[in-house]
């Protein structure tokens, strides 16, 4: 358990025999109707000075909640034990005023989405200031010099402009970077930083590690990095501690638990994780292949030629274009993925082409026939060509419906069936995604994750559509449910042979599936070609940057990809706003 | 820092040589996925035994009749009903109690209620009598008769009006929604008391308390539309919604089927709230001569016009009182059972 702590680094060793943060045995439960459960159980944790420890595992496992006691800040129900000492003093049962010094003096804290963690109504540069003029004795105008130094510091374009900018007046990653600033603000010994670039961009996630890694060098604080993503911890730990169902399951150098991990779980785990460039170098296809040679002039499946889409202005808004020009076709029975940050308008073209956002220039064509500007009555028939997946599976599905009637909405609609038939095409679809028939009686909630994607997706082929929109199916799933929901959903392709319109940012997940990549950017459609050409050899600038920004779960590898990034942002490819 | 890096990955490398890359993660992939078909396979072997399709109206009513509060609301609710309806009869049909409530009698036993519980009679006036020697049982039957016959008119019609203008402008938008919403403005605005003193006496020809609770239902629904309206702009956008449009659902059963029943909880409580207002409007109305006119009564009527009869008669205050509380009470009992049964999270059981 305390490998962490016997890792073969010396050197340093000899100058900081304190580690910064040292838990021992913590454990957390939570009092629910009367009964205590536990969260999490013999956590062991230590961080020395200027060194990343990563604290990973799924949702559940516990992570954030141990760190959440480290500060005191778990809610009433909860029951701390064991011990957490920061530089000697121990946090867990000290008082209020201890902890409140402690926190934003001493530790840091980095939350995961930077929109929330903000006051919308308060200046940024004011809620930086704040946190220097409650935690220093300073002048206000000390406080806004401190500020704007540290805007600097992390890199904040015009710092001095930004001081007077509202969080809604920043970019995501710019807020992040506000976030940081509060976070070492005071110079803290230890910054925590939960899930810190989970909702960010991955061009934007690099530029946040690189920061990251950057500042820690430069302050020499520690960082107790939580989150989830293989990715991210290859980027930036030093030591890995696994957690699952609560339980420290195997802690190590970074190095050695990629290379050769210990317990069952992190094998799995690290199986999971759809690893950039894997699945080419492993020379196989796992999607069925498009029938091209015997129908070549097959009417293909989806037809997109030069297709604008538009969000109607209100008022004395204008009309806002969030795609344009976009043409793609995909042959029946091939997997295309769309790639693209946020507000690329990938996930616009997706809910057109199932008609959910009406075009205003260009053509769809499903199956042959042109669905832009039909009437609804024309529409029906040809809803039962196309259908979608959407991402989140917790509002994708009727809350008061159970999942029986949600995967038999279509068939009783289009169809026409009632009763007995209905229910054996409902026990057919739900055998298909490998969900037991007694599920049909039960509420969304009362369903995992993973198994409301796959109702999700019993539904989509309920009346066995040629063309699937699959709109980023698995980024609410953990890792490993994530790469079951794969398998399923390429199983399924090879039964049923349907075309797909795969929509991700994830560059990994979509190289899995697909035999053809397009990626799009502020809605227009940089580059399409074979998923080879895309990622061995991509042409766009911008294709390149995604490529490089990606991160993969292996330390070398993603530190030599680092370099790459760099050589390349040099080069002149020029950084993300 | 970059020296120690070296150091490790060297350890490491010889110790455990690695494989390659690709293969381990296929091997790995698939020892993963068949652990999670074992899982499954083990659940669905459990699940071979046939279950049948349960819908969620099913589902609904089966949760509402394990509700403890809201059954023991029913049962009450459905025996003051039958006691109300079947004792004093209702329009042209007789009940099985035979004084008229607008005959003064001479007094008997001074008035005091000759109800006796054990052993069990009714005697000749089991509530009393009033001050000018009227049957009070026959006054108060007849009363609550009224009373409940409002409170169900005005919570069926101002919930059902008020639900389907806030659902179609929820949904609708655009110019729908500028409309409906405007006309609801244009009724808030419309002061109840002094349109009241004008339809009261159109009501008293035209059918009475039937008028008048239909009259109060078609004002009193405002507030319910605009929460309903509320809750239908932010679940419209909600996925299930785009899942449902992109099978191609009619509008009509978007509403009604799929957003409707998540408002469910917001639509009761607000109707059940409405009843036991209305109950009060009405005697409120009864009091400044707008409402259930004499002859006529009902129990706001009788509670306002027995005021001062507290001290030397008592019972006439509380009989009424008593059914306006145990009517307000069933009614909201059954509320909470069916906002709780129509809410699938809902799991625990109120006693």
């Amino acid at each position: 358990m305390n490998s962490a702590t016997t890792g073969p680094v010396e050197g340093w060793q000899d100058k900081y025999v304190e580690p910064i943060l040292e838990v021992e045995g913590l454990g957390v439960d939570f009092q629910v109707e009367g009964q205590w459960v536990m969260a999490s159980e013999g956590v062991d944790l230590r961080i020395r000075p200027g060194e990343v420890l990563a604290l990973v595992g799924e949702s559940g496992s516990g992570k954030s909640v141990s760190s959440m006691a480290i500060l005191g800040l778990l809610p009433k129900n909860a029951r701390v034990k064991g011990s957490a000492r920061l530089l000697g003093k121990e946090l867990i049962g000290a008082s209020a005023p201890q902890l409140r010094a402690a926190r934003g003096n001493d530790i840091g804290l980095i939350f995961q989405e930077p929109m929330t963690a903000l006051n919308p109504v308060l200046t940024v540069g004011f809620q930086v200031s704040e946190i220097i003029l409650s935690h220093q004795n300073v002048t206000p105008h000390e406080a806004r010099e401190r500020t704007i130094e540290l805007f600097r510091l992390v890199d904040l374009p015009t710092p001095e402009a930004k001081f007077d900018a509202y969080p809604h007046q920043l970019s995501g990653g710019q807020r992040q970077r506000v976030m940081i600033a509060m976070a070492i603000a005071c110079d803290p010994v230890l910054l925590i930083a939960d899930e810190p670039t989970t909702a960010l961009d991955v061009t934007v996630q690099a530029e946040i590690l690189d920061l990251l890694r950057d500042l820690h060098t430069r302050l020499d604080s520690a960082i107790l990095l939580i989150t989830h993503d293989m990715g991210v911890v290859a980027d930036l730990a030093d030591d890995v501690v696994v957690m699952r169902n609560g339980h420290v399951v195997e802690s190590g150098p970074i190095r050695q638990l990629f290379a050769a991990p210990k317990a069952d779980y992190t094998r799995d785990l690290l199986a999971s994780v759809p690893h950039l460039g894997a699945e080419i170098a492993s020379g196989k296809l796992s999607i069925k292949e498009p029938a091209v040679e015997v129908e070549t002039e097959a009417v293909p499946a989806l037809e997109l030629e030069d297709v604008a889409i538009e969000y109607p202005g209100r008022g004395r808004t204008p009309a806002f274009r969030a795609v344009e020009g976009v043409s793609l076709s995909i042959a029946p029975g091939e997997v295309v993925g769309l790639v693209g940050e946020s507000g690329s308008g990938k996930t616009t073209v997706g809910r057109a082409v199932v008609s959910l956002l009406p075009v205003v220039e260009g053509h769809v064509r499903v199956g042959g026939t042109d669905i832009a500007g039909l009437s609804r009555k024309e529409l029906l028939p040809l809803r039962r060509r196309s259908a979608i997946v959407f991402q989140d599976p917790g509002s994708s599905l009727n809350p008061r419906m159970t999942i029986g009637e949600s995967i038999g909405e279509p068939l009783f609609l289009h169809e026409k069936l009632r009763k007995s038939a209905l229910d054996r095409k409902v026990e057919e679809l739900l055998d298909q995604v490998k969900l037991p028939h007694a599920y049909r009686n039960r509420y969304p909630h009362e369903l995992s994750g993973g198994q409301r994607q796959r109702v999700g997706i019993a539904r989509a082929l309920s009346l066995k559509p040629q063309l699937l929109v699959a709109d980023e199916p698995t980024s609410a799933l953990d890792v490993s449910v994530q790469a079951h929901v794969l398998e399923l959903f390429q199983e399924l392709q090879r039964e049923q042979g349907f075309a797909c319109l795969f929509i991700s940012h994830d560059l990994a997940v979509v190289e899995i599936l697909s035999s053809r990549i397009a990626v799009m950017r502020n809605g227009r459609l940089v580059e399409i070609g074979s998923r080879e050409d895309v990622l061995l050899n991509p042409q766009d600038p911008y294709t390149k940057r995604l490529i490089a920004a990606a991160p993969v779960p292996d330390p070398d590898e993603q530190g030599s990809r680092r370099e790459e990034r760099s050589r390349l942002l040099a080069a002149g490819a020029g950084p993300e706003a | 820092m970059s020296t120690d890096d070296g150091l490790r990955s060297e350890s490491v490398s010889e110790e455990t040589p690695l494989p390659v890359e690709s293969e381990r993660i296929e091997a790995q992939m698939h020892r993963l996925i068949s652990a999670d078909t074992d899982v499954l396979g083990v659940e669905t072997a459990s699940a071979d035994i046939p279950v049948a399709a349960r819908s969620s109206a099913r589902t609904v009513m089966m949760r509402f009749f394990r509700h403890k509060a809201a059954m023991g609301g029913l049962i009450v609710l459905a025996f003051i009903v039958i006691l109300v309806f079947s004792s004093v009869g209702i329009g042209p049909i007789p009940g099985w109690w035979h004084q008229d409530y607008r005959v003064p009698q001479p007094l008997y036993n001074g008035g005091h209620p000759t109800l006796q519980l054990w052993p069990f009679s009714l005697g000749k006036h089991p509530f009393g009598q009033d001050d000018i020697g009227r049957d009070y049982f026959a006054l108060v039957m007849t009363g609550a008769q009224q009373s409940i016959i409002i409170a169900f008119l005005v919570g069926f019609v101002g919930s059902a009006i008020g639900t389907i203008i806030g659902a179609v402008a929820g949904y609708f938008r655009g110019w729908t929604e500028s409309v409906l919403m405007r006309l609801t403005d244009v009724v808030i605005t419309i002061p109840l008391v002094a349109i009241a003193a004008v339809v009261a006496k159109i009501a008293q020809d035209w059918g009475g308390v039937w008028a008048l609770g239909l009259f109060i239902g078609l004002v009193t629904w405002t507030g319910l539309a605009r929460i309903v309206r509320g809750e239908f702009l932010s679940l419209r956008e909600k996925e299930f919604v785009d899942a449902a449009r992109s099978i191609g659902v009619p509008s009509g059963r978007i509403i009604f089927r799929h957003i409707l029943p998540n408002t469910v909880g917001v639509i009761i409580v607000s109707a059940t709230l409405a009843m036991s207002a209305a109950i009060l409007l009405e005697s409120a109305l009864s009091f400044l001569g707008f409402g259930v006119q004499p002859p006529n009564t009902s129990l706001g009527q009788l509670i306002e016009s027995y005021r001062a009869a507290m001290g030397p008669r008592p019972w006439l205050f509380w009989w009424p009182g008593l059914f306006i509380v145990a009517i307000a009470l069933a009614i909201n009992f059954i509320g909470d059972g069916l906002r709780d049964a129509f809410d699938p999270r809902q799991n625990r059981q109120k006693a």
